[in-house]
Parts: C-alpha cells; structure tokens; sequence
C-alpha cells in the first residue's frame, strides 16, 4: 500500500492549517474524501442527476442503474446474500433508529431484555432506551473489563431466556475495542435473541462479512468510509426484514395505495420512502470501488501499524493517559494530567493537528472511565506514521506550554 | 513559548490564574437561586448558586467541570457581578455576549479581569465554553424574577 500515492488522491489533505500542514487525525468522526468519490458526485449532477424508479426517460433510468448499483457494490462489500437485505438510510443513527422503532416495538413487551454494553455510542443506546420505555421491557449492560474489553463470559451471564435484542458495537469509538461479535450472535442466537451491530466504527477499516458474523441487524455510515455524509446502510436478514412494517411513510415505498388503506412495494423499498439518497448512495459506491481496490486487508494492517506506534510514542509521554486495550482498532483516546482536552485539542489545532476533544457521544462510557472528557487520535488509510510523530511533538508542546503556565 | 501568537492571545496569564485558583468555588447555602447548565456537545458544566437580596446578588458561588476557558470564565463572572444588581449583571452579561460574537459592545462599563477573555472571540469553537457560566447566571436571574 502506497500511502504517498493514496495521499494524492485526497485533495483536501494538502493544505496549511494555522500555518502548519494539516496533519488530519479525526476520521472516528469522519474521513476525508478522496477524487474518485467526488468526481462520481460531480459527475452524477453534471450528466444525470434524474429521479430513480419512476422516469421512463433515459437520465431515469441512469440514476437508477447507478442507485441500484450501488446498492449491489455495498451488498458485496459486506458479503450478505441479497440486495433485498441492504436498505439506504441517512447513516448509522438512522439504521440503528429503524430496527429500535420497527423490529424493537413489535417484538417487545414488559419482560423482556435488550442488552447493551458500556461503550455503546448514543446512537445505540438511546433508541434502545425509547424502545425499552415504550414496551416496558428493560435495559441491560454487559459490564466491561478493567481494558475496556468485553469477557465473554459476561455475556453468558447477561443474556438471558427474556433477551430478545442484543445490541453492541463491533469497534468502540472511544476505546478502539473490537468486540467478538461472532461469539456474542451465538449467544444471543443460542437464547432466541437477534444480535444488532453498530458497524459505524469498523466498516470503514476492515473487511465485514455479515454471513461470517451470522449478525442479524449490521448498520454504518457511508462519510466515515471516504462516502459523502447523509447515506448509510442498514443490512438485516431477510426474513426479518420481510416481517418488520416501515419506519416511515409516502412516496417510493407503495405498492397500491387506495384511499384508507395501501400496501407497501418488497424488500428493500419499503423502508426507503420518499425520494432517495441517490447522490449519497453513487458516492458511497465509488467509496467502495476505491476502498477495495486498496484492499481492505491492508488498510487493516496499515491501521493496526498506526495504532501500535501511537500507543508505542504516546505511552512514553509522562503525566499521559490512554483508555482502552492494547489490540485495538485505528484511534487512540488520551487525556493529560491537568489538561483539559478541549485545551489539548485548541493547542493541537494551533500546530495543524485535528483531534476530537469531548464525551466522544459516550456519556456512559466517560462515567464509567471517571473522566468528563477525553481527546482522541483516530486514523486512516492515508495517515503516516510521520504524523504520529509530530503529534506526539505538539502533546510535549501542550504539556510544556500548560506547564509554564501554570 | 514556540507556540503561534494567537494561542498566547487565548490563554492569558489572568484565564490561567483564575483556572487555577478559582474564585467564588463551591455551593452557596441558603441560596435564592440554584441552577445548573451544561454544554451537551463537549461535556462542561456548571452548578452557579446565587444569594439574591433587594435586588443585589448578595454572595454567588460555582462548581463544576471543564478546559480553563469555561472555568475561568465562570470564576471571573462571579467576581464580576457580586455585589451588584440584577440589573447590573444582565448588562455585564450582554455585554459579554457581545464580545464574544465580536460585537460592538459597551465600553464605558469597566470589565476588569473579563477582558482578558476577548481572544476567545477569535476561536468560534470555545466560545461556548466561555459563555456557558454567563448563561446560567442569566437563567437563573430570569428564573428568579
């Protein structure tokens, strides 16, 4: 992989930032875009932007074959057996949103469990939250190792005969877990539970295979894999797909509407009413193509590479502290003695460095670390281990800089 | 320092000191007004209790979390506008508004140490860190009258 190379094709990267070259270190929120994604945007309101699924003219058609298409590029990006088992949603929040509304309120009552973790992101906790306030069933965590891993045996002992929802990141976005999501479906499969994965935080960096995982529900977000904002996918097994009723309602998703009473157009349609994410869904497929022909095994690997010399450089800082396990996805969350990460992330903005200062949408998971706020580091394919380097230059500039003050 | 200027234009000497000793910290008891802010998006927040007494703020206290501008923010506002009226801390804390959206604002008012906080106007992301003290005080004076 030719970082050199990869770096030219994201013109956003080549620029001074305060004066110093923008070293770009918060892709957990989201990642830069490289040429070919925004050609295939450029190109697709320059020479076909055109409604899908109904025009009989000839641009019609082209948007549909390349809405379509994307569709096909996201199911083979993530093994699932059909296109009927990718739906286009706003991102991950709105997937997650789906399955809480649809799934959670027809199939829970009082009595029953959703299980979560401690380092879920709001957005797969809240409408978990609704879900279990609307139904009257309850909400339950797995409890986290001193690391920020989750024992296996703690799910054992949390999922239960009443579990019909387990919930659960596959990379956290604080921690840089990777969770077992393969042992964890058994599980919950084993307990007639159906497993749903926030893949917000792994899609983009390594290669999925929902089939492998044998998850139920898998939802991620395009702008975080090199994808425009405001497209996502919510990946469900067919079978419940086919029994779930839309979220909403109007254009696209009909099959004959009379006037009390309609029916709604076969998988994955129904849950895609009004116009939709056209130009978010072609740019998420040329995300793909691109994505794939780096290979996502090495990006993986270029990622692991990153993290393991930031945790490397950065544990050698005195007065810093790093949350999280040694294996671990592409980020580094920190936070140095007496510093306020927001202060950290102002100083770092100075020298051209961005990170994310904040609870990182993780109130629970802040608590259970005893911080109020954390900084974060987070990587991608086109990162330098350069980068790293002047990062940890500018964290001793910080501390120095705080210190003296002081 | 080898930092850019603006940063040294943000933390002042005087945001550093009231960081790190801050005034008026703690919870007043016997207090007439008692409200707490956060700032959702980034985690800080604040507990301001107030004495309020013939229309003057008789005593007033903070506690709370967050990066030095916040915190000294809310220490330099307590100082500013205890034993002052309502009336007086409304217009300090307008005042204040207009500073860190880089308005016009009123000079005639002497700002003491607050004024030290007029660089933050040139970072648009810690403006609401350093607003977030201002906006309790004048919430919970609105709440009380």
């Amino acid at each position: 992989m030719n970082v050199k190379e990869i770096r030219k094709l994201f013109p956003i990267l080549d620029q001074e930032v305060n004066g110093k070259p923008l070293v770009y270190l918060d892709n957990a929120a989201t990642s830069q875009k490289p040429l070919p994604v925004i050609e295939a945007l450029d190109q697709y309101y320059r020479q076909y932007n055109s409604n899908v699924h109904r025009g009989v003219h000839t641009l019609g058609t082209k948007a549909t074959d390349a809405y379509e298409g994307a569709r096909e590029k996201v199911r083979r990006f993530i093994n699932a057996k059909s296109t009927q088992e990718i739906i286009f949603t706003r991102g991950t929040t709105a997937a997650l949103n789906i399955v809480a509304a649809s799934y959670g309120r027809a199939n829970l009552q009082e009595g029953d469990e959703i299980v979560i973790t401690y380092m879920e992101h709001h957005s797969n906790l809240i409408p978990w939250q609704q879900a279990a306030k609307q139904t009257g069933a309850t909400l339950k965590y797995i409890p986290l190792q001193a690391d920020g891993t989750i024992d296996i045996k703690d799910v054992e002992a949390t999922v239960t005969a009443n579990t019909k929802i387990v919930a659960v990141a596959h990379v956290s976005n604080v921690l840089g877990t990777i969770n077992p999501i393969k042992d964890i479906a058994r599980i919950a499969h084993q307990h007639g539970a159906v497993v749903v994965v926030d893949a917000a935080q792994s899609a983009p960096h390594m290669k999925i295979d929902v089939q492998d995982l044998d998850c139920d529900f898998l939802a991620f977000s395009g702008h975080k894999m090199c994808g425009p904002t405001g497209i996502g996918v919510l990946y469900g097994k067919r079978d419940l797909l086919e029994r779930m009723e839309p979220v909403e309602f109007g254009g696209e998703m009909i099959d004959f509407v009379e006037l009390y009473d309609s029916t709604w157009k076969e998988l994955p349609w129904k849950f895609e009413g009004g116009t939709p994410i056209i130009a978010g869904a072609i740019g998420l497929g040329a995300a793909i193509d691109f994505l794939e022909d780096v290979g996502l095994d090495h990006i993986a690997a270029h990622e692991h590479e990153l993290a393991q010399y930031a945790l490397e450089r950065m544990s050698a800082i005195d007065g810093l502290t790093i949350y999280g396990p040694k294996q671990r996805g592409g980020l580094v969350t920190f936070n140095i003695d007496g510093v306020h990460p927001h202060d950290v992330a102002t100083v770092l903005d100075a020298e051209g460095i961005a990170v994310r200062a904040g609870h990182h949408c993780a109130q629970p998971l802040m608590k259970w670390l005893n911080v109020t706020a954390t900084a974060r580091a987070s990587f991608y394919l086109y990162n330098t281990k350069e980068e790293i380097d002047q990062l940890v230059v500018a964290l001793q500039k910080t501390k120095e800089y705080f210190g003296h003050v002081f | 320092m080898s930092f850019n200027n603006p940063l040294d234009q943000l933390y002042r000497q005087v945001i550093m000191d009231h960081y790190k000793n801050p005034r008026n910290r703690g919870v007043l008891e016997g207090n007439s007004v008692d409200i707490n802010m956060n700032n959702p998006t980034c985690g800080d927040r604040i507990h301001l209790t107030m004495k309020v007494e013939d229309g003057k703020i008789a005593d007033v206290k903070f506690e709370g979390e967050g990066c030095s501008i916040s915190m000294s923010s809310a220490s330099m506002m307590t100082q500013a506008i205890k034993g002052k009226t309502v009336e007086e801390a409304l217009k300090l804390a307008h005042i204040f508004s207009n500073m860190m959206q880089g308005k016009e604002y009123d000079g005639s008012v002497d700002l003491g140490d607050i004024e030290a906080l007029q660089g933050v106007s040139k970072f648009p992301a810690r403006i609401k860190c350093a607003t977030l003290a201002w906006k309790a005080m004048e919430k919970g004076l609105h709440q009380h009258h």
